[in-house]
């Protein structure tokens, strides 16, 4: 019966004749997104950790370039100096949180504007979240020609592809569009997005940030190093997971031995 | 319970609440002495390891409810807060999400084996009822449960499965909008979902205790699918299989915790790791693996209603195994024409999950996927009320041993040591 | 394992012994997780430590704050009021403890070793019998006998360096860990 079935599927298959194919097609161009780089990263496998020294220069990134238009709601400055994040010092942390304004609560006479109408800030405490660099959504799209930037604090998970893909898009700008694709007005071409249009502008320049440790700032290590940041600020708790796991691991096989010693001593004239 | 009770209080307490709550009693029959059958495989492991999974999936879940807030505005920055803020949060919510997966590993396991040992047949027709009763119970949680973290794939999911009735005709959609308590999907149904998603798992286990209750009944079936006919066939189920249950249910365990600590996304979609968004339907919405098959079904029928009429008959198809089945034999190792269409039946599940899985238009080798998904779902209801009744009758069962002590010493084994 | 031991006479089986406490270990283990995620999270945990304007507050005023989710009082004394708490025999005193956390452990109950500054009184507003905020005495309303504040719960009476008088509660309302970051804003926690 089961070769009938595949036997009527073939015949069936082959009279259906064309393969159909769920990508976009303009002007004859198949626009489905490349598969992303094969670029390494210290995070993966199974023992794999943060490289610290990429964490703290892809924060400087972010902080520089990305948080200009994206929001990173779901990180708080009092991650920055969590174990198995960028481990800034606890001072370190609160300078950079005390760097940054954010709205005030309303003071005594209940007011959350001075007399010209400006919001009253203040300094950022570790107790903050990462404030968005537009009030809201609307502001946001009015801001980037219509689009929204989205939220980063998961980017790396929330994309088919994680870090490979980030990775891709941040340097996939320079790639030449093929003859015959129009790039669509206000947008940009690449190929690692779906549909090969997309509404960022290139937003990394070879020595766009100053790294304090001397390291140099290409494309691709500024991409590396903000993508490390990113894919932490994803699963910040990754490092505690892996060591849980290893320990977790040799528990169980060295009890699943000693089970399957009782299991067989017990069952030995059994069967 | 099978037999009479062994139990023997010792101590005077012992005495004491055994005339005023057996409950000692009840443990020592159920759980000790009980008399099971010596030739159980590891297939037969799965119905504890089931236990864990709904125990695991309780404890963790409750945690999980002290941090989670059901509101649309709130629900997924919860999630968040649970994975970022919560003391092992990280931990607890990965336990239950991959747990989910794993308790449906575990008893698409324990049906198959069902199945393929004949243990739905008499005198355990109420027992496989009961859990086919408990799988719908847990397709349900499952899908509530799924629902809570409010991502793009929770809130399109809910939207997709709801809209589901709203192919009955006449009231169809009356029946859709008192689901969401409102236009869409929305805070009302999030806040419906998560009081459902919370009572269902004490349902369960409610009755996974009547599933357990009809199995002390009977007894254990058994590979060769024949009776017990005296103590040499069976041994007390403590320590010989509390000790077996426990090493698989370890080896079970890696597996779980492989998934938790080392790849804890892998049965995730990255799409829920975005906040739901009524405005921006995501490219594939796909359900957790655990339903494809039936998604399946449902893509390959042009029909609305034709469409949902046979997902649910696929389930409910199940209930009547017990009387489709009309061959004396119960275990398929007998049935040499039966184990054939058995494992037909089982790539043809599998078959229905990975079309599932892909594009609705997606083609392989040529052949349009929904073709396949269409041949396989005529191959599952033919299984059943084709496949099994006339088998049953035209099949030349194999010869079945005398006895399972037979069967497992030989024919002049001593009588083993107890 | 039950059936082995139950066994008189034979020996427990090691194997059987290891795999029991083993597993006994591993589940004892994994309890831990699900105890801790009930303690307060990373989050509340950055949240501890909140600064409070003082430029505001008039003499002999008292504002409420909140710090760990519990009132704190802040209140500018009078030198009356000063006055009145150093004249107090701290033996005589139900509570002879100074219950400060900037200060040691053991220090008598001195209106000098309950505030930093004199003029400032900073205390975690929660009566010590059975945690409900007592209501700030002045003298324009007073509350309890001794000008600091009464617990309207159960009749605890504090006076003006928020030391036990009269009452059921058995200690002084504490003092919270802080500092002056300058003279008119402080760091609590």
């Amino acid at each position: 019966m089961n070769l009938k079935t595949l036997s009527l599927g073939l015949i069936l298959g082959s009279t259906a004749g064309l393969l159909v194919s769920s990508a976009a097609f303009a002007e004859g161009i198949d626009t489905k997104r490349l598969h992303p780089k094969d670029e390494k990263f210290s995070f993966e496998g199974p023992f794999g950790t943060y490289d610290r020294g990429s964490l703290q220069r892809g924060f400087q990134v972010y902080k520089e370039v990305c948080a200009a238009c994206h929001a990173a709601n779901h990180l708080s400055f009092h991650n920055l100096d969590e174990k198995g994040g960028p481990e800034f010092t606890e001072a370190q942390a609160k300078a950079l949180a005390a760097a940054v304004k954010v709205p005030a609560e309303p003071n005594d006479k209940g007011e959350t504007t001075d007399e010209k109408g400006t919001p009253l800030m203040r300094s950022a405490t570790l107790a903050d979240h990462f404030p968005p660099p537009y009030p809201n959504e609307n502001a946001a799209r009015a801001n980037n020609g219509g689009a929204l930037p989205p939220d980063l604090s998961m980017i790396v998970k929330a994309r088919e592809g994680g870090a490979q893909y980030v990775y891709s898009i941040l340097t996939g700008f320079h790639e030449k569009a093929p003859a015959g694709f129009k790039v669509t007005a206000n947008k940009y071409f690449n190929p690692y997005f779906e549909g090969w249009n997309i509404s960022m502008p290139p937003p990394l320049a070879a020595n766009g940030v100053t790294y304090s440790d001397g390291t140099k700032a290409t494309i691709e290590q500024e991409a590396h190093d903000v993508v490390t940041f990113l894919a932490w600020a994803s699963e910040p708790k990754m490092e505690e997971r892996k060591r849980f796991g290893f320990g977790t691991m040799a528990f169980l096989i060295v009890l699943a031995g000693l089970l399957f010693a009782a299991y067989r001593k017990l069952w030995k004239d059994q069967h | 319970m099978s037999g009479p009770s062994t139990y023997n209080p010792k101590s005077g307490f012992e005495r004491w609440l055994d005339a005023r709550l057996p409950l000692p009693r009840l443990m020592h029959d159920t759980m000790q002495t009980f008399p099971t059958p010596r030739n159980l495989n590891i297939w037969y492991t799965f119905g504890g390891i089931l236990t864990f999974c709904l125990g695991v999936q309780i404890i963790t879940g409750v945690v999980l409810a002290m941090h989670y807030v059901a509101n649309a505005g709130l629900a997924f920055d919860s999630v968040e807060a649970i994975m970022r803020d919560v003391n092992y949060g990280w931990l607890i919510r990965y336990m239950h999400a991959n747990g989910a997966s794993m308790f449906f590993l575990a008893v698409y396991i324990h049906m198959f084996r069902g199945l393929y040992y004949g243990s739905y047949k008499a005198p355990r027709e109420l027992i496989w009822i009961i859990g086919v009763l408990i799988y719908l119970l847990m397709m349900a949680t499952a899908f509530f449960g799924y629902v809570l973290p409010w991502g793009q794939m929770s809130f399109w999911g809910a939207t997709v499965i709801t809209n589901l009735f709203s192919a009955i005709p006449v009231i169809g959609n009356h029946i859709a909008t008192w689901l969401w308590g409102d236009f869409a999907v929305g805070d009302a149904t999030l806040n419906r979902f998560f009081s459902l998603h919370y009572l269902l798992p004490f349902i369960i286990a409610a009755v996974v205790g009547l599933h357990i209750w009809a199995l002390h009944v009977p007894g254990n079936n058994n590979p060769l699918g024949i009776d017990v006919k005296s103590p040499q066939d069976t041994v007390p189920f403590h320590p010989y299989y509390t000790v077996k249950d426990a090493f698989y249910l370890v080896l079970f365990v890696i597996l779980f915790a492989g998934f938790v600590f080392y790849s804890p996304d892998f049965f995730g979609n990255p799409d829920n790791y975005q906040p739901a968004n009524p405005l921006v339907t995501p490219p594939d919405i796909v359900p957790e693996w655990y339903l494809l098959p039936f998604y399946a079904m449902l893509r390959s029928i042009p029909n609305k209603l034709l469409g949902v009429i046979v997902m649910g008959g696929a389930i409910v198809t199940l209930v009547f195994i017990p009387w489709l089945d009309t061959s004396r034999v119960r275990s398929c190792r007998f049935r040499p024409l039966m184990k054939q269409f058995f494992w037909a039946f089982a790539v043809c599940c599998v078959l229905l999950g990975y079309c599932g899985a892909q594009a609705v238009d997606a083609a392989r080798f040529g052949i349009p996927l929904v073709w396949v998904a269409r041949i396989a779902s005529l191959y599952y209801f033919a299984f059943f009320w084709l496949i099994m009744p006339i088998i049953g009758l035209i099949e030349t069962p194999k010869k079945l041993p005398a006895s399972i002590a037979q069967s497992v010493f030989g024919d002049n084994a001593a009588t083993p040591a107890e | 394992m039950a059936a082995t031991t139950s066994d008189a006479g034979t020996r427990r089986d090691f194997i059987y012994v290891a795999s029991a406490s083993m597993g006994a270990v591993g589940a004892a283990a994994l309890a831990w997780p699900f105890i801790d995620q009930m303690n307060p999270t990373t989050a509340a945990l950055a949240l501890a430590s909140t600064e409070v304007d003082l430029s505001a507050i008039q003499p002999g005023q008292q504002i409420v704050y909140k710090w760990r989710g519990h009132p704190l009082f802040v209140r500018r004394r009078t030198p009356a009021e000063i006055a009145a708490a150093k004249a107090v025999d701290v033996a005589s005193l139900p509570d002879n403890n100074a219950r400060n956390a900037n200060v040691a452990d053991n220090l008598p109950a001195t209106d000098a070793n309950r505030a930093i500054k004199p003029e400032w009184l900073v205390l975690i507003g929660v009566c010590t019998h059975l945690g409900c905020t007592p209501t700030v005495s002045t003298p324009a309303i007073p509350e309890g006998e001794y000008g600091g504040w009464l617990c309207h719960c159960h009749g605890s009476m504090y006076d003006t360096a928020g030391r036990i008088r009269k009452g059921p509660a058995p200690e002084n309302l504490p003092v919270p860990p802080y500092a002056f970051l300058s003279d008119t804003r402080i760091k609590v926690g």
